[in-house]
């Protein structure tokens, strides 16, 4: 699909540099010359679309759990007349990276992040007491993470 | 997390302080200048050559999944955002998750537990379009190629953001 507001060379950018951004001392030169562009025009379109919103973030992406914290994808079955209430009180731990209503029984769908791997239980279970509605721990079991090819 | 609670706590992957010092610097972006990791290490109070170096062991070793751009599906133009589920026999979810994982207009797959009886599905993938009804196109394409071992499937497309701060490692 045609992504709008991006012109021929800021899709180079996005479908060429999802990963592989050198470690040398120049990568941004290295980048762009591999892309076919300029080292000032790579930095200057990267910001504004960092600016922009287009690009969330440019740089390493970490792995949770090889930095030997928890991570887990959570659902809840919360009623409507009780979702905000809920949803504030979920909110508000600091574990909680995202989080999202969706449209289904299975209402809230949140992403914990604890410093431990045993955390991710602890919290669940602090949640449940806290909102009286149960948490469905659903950590990943394998991942089939390709995303390198998001096409604009 | 809190930085301090980590200090004391071996961050598992052989890292030391330095490289978790280096994770903190850059976990939000690399800076936008000629020569980042420098910039980065000069923060840090130390050389160029030493953040590159265990930046590239941190790659090697699977620490950083991979560097480079993140698009934000949504601000692109891809509207339409499914998480979609799919009950099909666990002993067939890896090859089923490998080959879904590889569809185009899939950012990421997932073999996650089911809950019963209230939660059948075991595998999780996310699906991209620029609206619902294309993602619905979608999902038909992965019913058609999971055939007989599509027991049933959802599509569950965000109604609201509730919150979204990002992880924050280390």
């Amino acid at each position: 699909m045609s992504a709008p507001q991006l012109d021929e060379i800021d899709r180079i950018i996005i479908n060429g540099l999802q990963g592989g951004f050198p470690i040398c001392e120049r990568p941004y030169a290295a980048a762009a010359e591999r892309l076919g562009i300029e080292e000032s025009e790579l930095l200057r379109r990267l910001e504004r679309m960092l600016e922009k919103r287009q690009l969330s973030r440019f740089g390493p992406m970490y792995h949770a759990e090889r930095l030997g914290g928890g991570l887990s994808l959570c659902a809840m079955r919360v009623p409507e007349a009780d979702f905000d209430q809920v949803a504030e009180q979920v909110n508000a731990f600091p574990e909680v990276a995202h989080n999202y209503a969706r449209d289904h029984e299975f209402s809230m769908w949140f992403v914990l992040g604890t410093e431990t791997p045993e955390r991710i239980e602890e919290v669940c279970r602090e949640i449940e007491r806290l909102t009286g509605y149960r948490v469905y721990n659903m950590p990943k079991k394998q991942e089939f993470f390709v995303g390198l090819r998001f096409e604009v | 997390m809190s930085a301090d609670a980590l200090k004391v706590k071996d961050v598992g992957a052989g890292l030391d302080e330095l490289d978790r010092r280096i994770v903190l610097a850059t976990q939000a972006g690399l800076p936008l200048v000629a020569e980042p990791y420098r910039q980065v290490a000069e923060e840090l109070g130390t050389s160029a050559g030493e953040v590159m170096q265990r930046m590239r062991r941190m790659l090697e070793s699977g620490v950083i999944r991979r560097i480079g751009a993140v698009p934000n599906h949504y601000s692109l133009g891809f509207r339409g955002n499914g998480m979609t589920v799919w009950d099909v026999p666990d002993e067939k979810v890896t090859e089923y998750g490998r080959r879904i994982g590889a569809l185009d207009f899939v950012s990421h797959a997932y073999h996650r537990p089911r809950h019963l009886p209230e939660w059948r599905y075991n595998l999780f993938a996310m699906v991209h379009g620029s609206d619902r009804e294309e993602v619905k196109h979608k999902v038909d394409a992965i019913a058609k190629l999971l055939g007989e071992d599509n027991r049933a499937h959802e599509v569950l497309f965000s109604t609201r953001i509730l919150k979204k701060t990002g992880l924050r490692i280390g």
